[in-house]
């Protein structure tokens, strides 16, 4: 059986008025049915982007998507609304991804009016049937978006997301914007949903620990192109990218007794506008040498782990 | 050892009026901060950390917030009581203040090394130039060359407008800092890049700090003292060690429980459930009674006092200190 | 602070009975809005109310000052002043609403076209525009009345015609603003079609600023109707109109300074009367002054 999900050499550019902006740039990998993929990067990266383009709402400029096995790059239209109802996509913003002007089962319903052809009442039903999945009252059917707090907000957001009863699901950094205690009620539905649904997650976020509690496989990107991708522990418990190394360790952790030896790196992210073809960290990185400049081979160091650094083996005896 | 007091807040109560309610947004609170200590304000969206900071500050927005009751002394002075002249030689003077989104906090159309300048002679009865050499020193202070003092806002980063910030906070060598998230809307490398910088400024200029926010990795990692503020009230209070290690309100714990760690290998975490109370409709009794789960009938009639647990450990709690 | 979140008690409002909500607290728009519809009445039933008909003239009385008979007096050709006031507001009404409803009708259709297919349709509609704004509205106003006769029906399509890219450039920035919120993409992402996008999506949303818009501006037109009756170009002798009595009354101002005064007020109250309500509006529309 195929794989549900295969990438391979995604493009995604984007003409700018100072040149070419290579927000994904060569990204390639499988996803099989029920897994999750996290895909972690700071602001900038194309992680977005890459969800965005695999969804068809950016058109990809270069590379491949095979979902199911079937070439899905270049849909026609009635492809596309075929796919709509396999692939989808959690916002991140609770507050600019729902229309102010629709009441939360009008909301809620909407997927279901454009492809369900069910009848009006089939569809209260089944909407209904949505709002006690994802955990929201029904007396809130009525109320609008600016009415309800950031974490029912984004329990909208996801229950339009499983309307069309979807098989994968694009989440793009869906709690980064709620409060901590808001944001593991969120993070447990979605695990709750996938195993019952056995849904397939493409999980898209900065947050290193939300990514680890979630993700059987961890992607690592940096400025539009894969740095280091491995199983969830494994990544945690043997980084060996410079970059991921410093991203882990950058991270605060809510513990006063783990002194963190922190990997500081120095100066920002460089323009993803017309890259150079050498290492995209180059810059920041401190153990940047001559043959960074060349570009940069995905190699497999350990078992499914891969690694995007021509120094990654001396570095890592 | 004793350390003076720099700041003492007791029984400070905010609330705000809007048009068919009264939101409560602090309600009776009690904090200390000695001097050359960092106290972290930790809390969720709405709990009301900000207004305490604009409290002290005296910049709550006019005419909707009203300080029902409360005392704020600053260095033994009544920040209450003293005339909007007097707070206006303290304000970004001896008390200067970070916001959160270094994006808006900087003129865009004026030089970042000026900006410090100005806020600098503002203060200071001192020559426009001794003024820009302050200026360039503070840029170097906070890691910026100084060779940037002419550029624009745009022309720095997200990490490094953040910076200027700072410095531009601490060009009046203030006593007291009020840091309102100020590493939140920065990536992690960066935010790293911050907080190291705070903590060496910390150590270097023996300043007082408030760090409001929501991380606690973040205060973890810079802060001695730390109040947990939950629906306008302090629910708990105490060194780093009594929070990070013995927390003992059942809300401290469940922000632990729900915070995706990456040292476990928890594969569910525990939220808490339910929400914030609304703070226009608060719930007599405990405010976080609805959501607790070890509340007893006494938890929804009665506002439970203070209670000390261990040395200078103050729990909001009735159970606080026994077995739940 | 936003009371975000009342767990139990859930207020209700649909999105017009919070705009009312809002609207209601402020009392200025709520005074303009009781004048609107005070004037609205009075041009419905002017033939009603006013004691006189408005071209009816009593050679004896020129001029006559206030009186039992006539409460404002009369003007040179012996006609009451408060019925010709009075049947004035229907000539006022008309040109101010008439002439936003051309307006706003040309403007949505080109700005909806230029904002959401973009491009270099988008470029050519707005370059129309450009030059379009270039010509003064007197000369279009001269043109039409030189070509089809000055009238009030002719006063009132120029200053719709020259009123309208006004609108078209107000629709097509909330359009291209809206074009990009996440909302948008999250109606693609479920497949829905422009239309679907355009009627429920973004037309609600880009419809807030045009309300305002559509009321501040009648305030405006009321005013260009004005003029170009005073300059002759609008309603014609005998009816009634603010700006044409003012413009007979010009002559004996200095004897008779209430033959341009009342109408004056008139004028004022009126176009006042809808800034305020479109100001008012605006406050309430503008989710970002919402408690």
């Amino acid at each position: 059986m195929p794989a549900l999900l295969e990438v391979k050499d995604l493009k995604k550019y984007f003409k700018t008025g100072r040149g070419m902006l290579h927000a994904v740039d060569g990204i390639s990998f499988t996803l099989e049915q029920g897994q999750t993929l996290g895909v972690v990067g700071e602001s900038g990266c194309g992680k977005s982007t890459l969800g965005r383009t695999i969804l068809h709402l950016l058109d990809a400029t270069g590379g491949r998507i095979l979902f199911e096995g079937e070439d899905i790059t270049s849909p026609s239209r009635a492809e596309l609304h075929v796919l709509r109802r396999k692939m989808q996509i959690i916002f991140q913003d609770p507050f600019s991804s729902l229309n102010p002007r629709m009441s939360v089962s009008a909301a809620i319903m909407e997927p279901l009016l454009i492809h369900s052809g069910l009848s009006r009442d089939d569809m209260q039903a089944e909407t209904r049937k949505l709002m006690d999945t994802v955990g929201l009252a029904e007396r809130y059917a009525n109320a609008y978006p600016h009415e309800l707090d950031g974490g029912r907000r984004q329990r909208i957001g996801i229950a339009r997301a499983l309307a069309l009863n979807p098989r994968f699901i694009v989440c793009d950094e869906p709690v980064s914007a709620l409060d901590v205690s808001i944001q593991a009620q969120v993070l447990n539905l979605l695990l709750d949903l996938q195993e019952e649904r056995k849904l397939t997650y493409i999980f898209v976020t900065h947050d290193l620990s939300v990514v680890k509690y979630i993700s059987n496989e961890i992607m690592v990107m940096y400025l539009g192109q894969m740095v280091e991708k491995a199983p969830s522990d494994e990544l945690f418990e043997n980084a060996l990218h410079p970059y991921t190394k410093a991203l882990l360790s950058a991270i605060p952790e809510p513990d006063i007794h783990c002194q963190q030896e922190r990997i500081l790196i120095h100066g920002e992210i460089t323009s993803p506008i017309n890259p150079a073809p050498g290492c995209r960290f180059m810059a920041r990185c401190p153990y940047a040498s001559e043959a960074c400049a060349e570009p940069q081979i995905l190699e497999e160091y350990a078992p499914n782990h891969f690694v995007s650094c021509c120094k990654c083996g001396e570095l890592n005896k | 050892m004793e350390q003076q007091n720099l700041l003492e807040i007791s029984d400070l109560a905010v609330e705000y009026q809007t048009d068919d309610a009264v939101v409560h947004a602090v309600n009776g609170i009690n904090l200390v901060v000695r001097k050359g200590e960092t106290l972290g304000v930790v809390g969720e969206t709405g709990a009301g950390k900000t207004t305490i900071a604009r409290s002290i500050l005296r910049i709550l927005p006019n005419p909707q917030a009203r300080v029902r009751a409360g005392k704020i002394l600053f260095d033994g002075l009544d920040l209450m009581r003293i005339s909007e002249k007097e707070m206006r030689k303290i304000r970004g003077n001896k008390i200067a203040m970070i916001f959160q989104d270094p994006m808006t906090a900087l003129n865009p159309i004026e030089r970042v090394g000026d900006q410090i300048a100005e806020t600098i002679g503002l203060h200071n009865k001192i020559l426009r130039a001794d003024a820009q050499r302050r200026a360039v020193d503070m840029l170097e202070m906070v890691g910026i060359p100084g060779e940037r003092y002419d550029e624009y806002p745009h022309q720095f980063s997200g990490g490094m407008k953040q910076r200027v910030v700072i410095a531009m906070a601490l060009a009046c060598k203030p006593e007291l800092l009020l840091a309102d998230e100020p590493t939140t809307a920065l990536d992690v490398t960066i935010q790293a890049q911050v907080l190291e910088m705070m903590q060496s400024l910390k150590k270097k200029l023996g300043a007082s700090i408030i760090l409001i926010t929501h991380d606690l990795g973040v205060v973890a990692n810079i802060c001695d003292v730390v109040a947990v503020i939950y629906a306008g009230e302090i629910v708990e209070y105490g060194t780093a060690e009594d929070i990070f290690d013995r927390a003992a309100h059942p809300y401290t714990r469940g922000l632990f429980n729900s915070l995706p760690r990456l040292r476990s290998s928890e594969r569910r975490l525990k939220p808490i459930g339910g929400l914030m109370p609304d703070p226009s409709n608060l719930p007599a009794g405990c405010k976080f009674g609805v959501r607790c789960p070890h509340a007893q009938s006494v938890c929804h009639a009665e506002n439970p006092g203070v209670r000390e647990t261990e040395a200078g450990h103050l729990v909001k709690c009735f159970y606080a200190g026994g077995e739940y | 602070m936003g009371a975000s979140g009342g767990s139990d008690k859930q207020k209700k409002y649909s999105a017009f009975g919070e705009v009312w909500r809002q609207l209601k607290k402020n009392k200025l728009a709520m005074a303009g809005l009781v004048i609107i519809v005070l004037l609205i009445l009075i041009a419905i039933f002017a033939p009603v109310i006013a004691p006189y008909s408005y071209v009816e003239q009593d050679p004896l009385q020129k001029f006559a000052p206030s009186s039992r008979e006539h409460l404002l007096g009369t003007d040179n050709l012996g006609r009451d002043v408060l019925s010709r006031l009075l049947y004035g507001s229907r000539q006022s009404l008309q040109m101010g609403l008439y002439s936003v409803a051309i307006a706003a009708i040309i403007g949505i259709i080109i700005g909806a076209i230029a904002g959401f297919y973009g491009g270099w349709l988008d470029n050519l509609l707005m370059r129309i525009l450009d030059i379009y704004q270039c010509i003064p509205m007197m000369l279009l106003c001269i043109v039409l009345a030189a070509a089809l006769g000055p009238s009030l029906t002719n006063a009132t399509v120029a200053i719709g015609i020259c009123s309208a890219p006004g609108y078209a450039r107000l629709i097509r920035a909330s359009i291209l603003t809206i074009r990009e919120l996440e909302y948008i993409e999250a109606a693609r992402a479920i497949d829905a079609s422009d239309f679907r996008i355009i009627t429920k999506h973004i037309i609600p949303n880009a419809i807030a600023p045009m309300i305002v818009q559509i009321t501040m501006s009648i305030g405006g037109m009321i005013l260009s109707g004005a003029m170009l009756t005073y300059i002759g170009l609008g309603a014609q002798p005998p009816v009634a109109e603010w700006g044409g009595m003012l413009a007979d009354g010009r002559n004996y101002m200095r004897q008779h300074a209430s033959q341009v005064i009342y109408p004056g007020i008139c004028i004022m109250i009126s176009v006042l009367s809808f800034n305020l309500l479109g100001d008012g509006l605006r406050d309430a529309l503008d989710p970002r002054l919402k408690n």
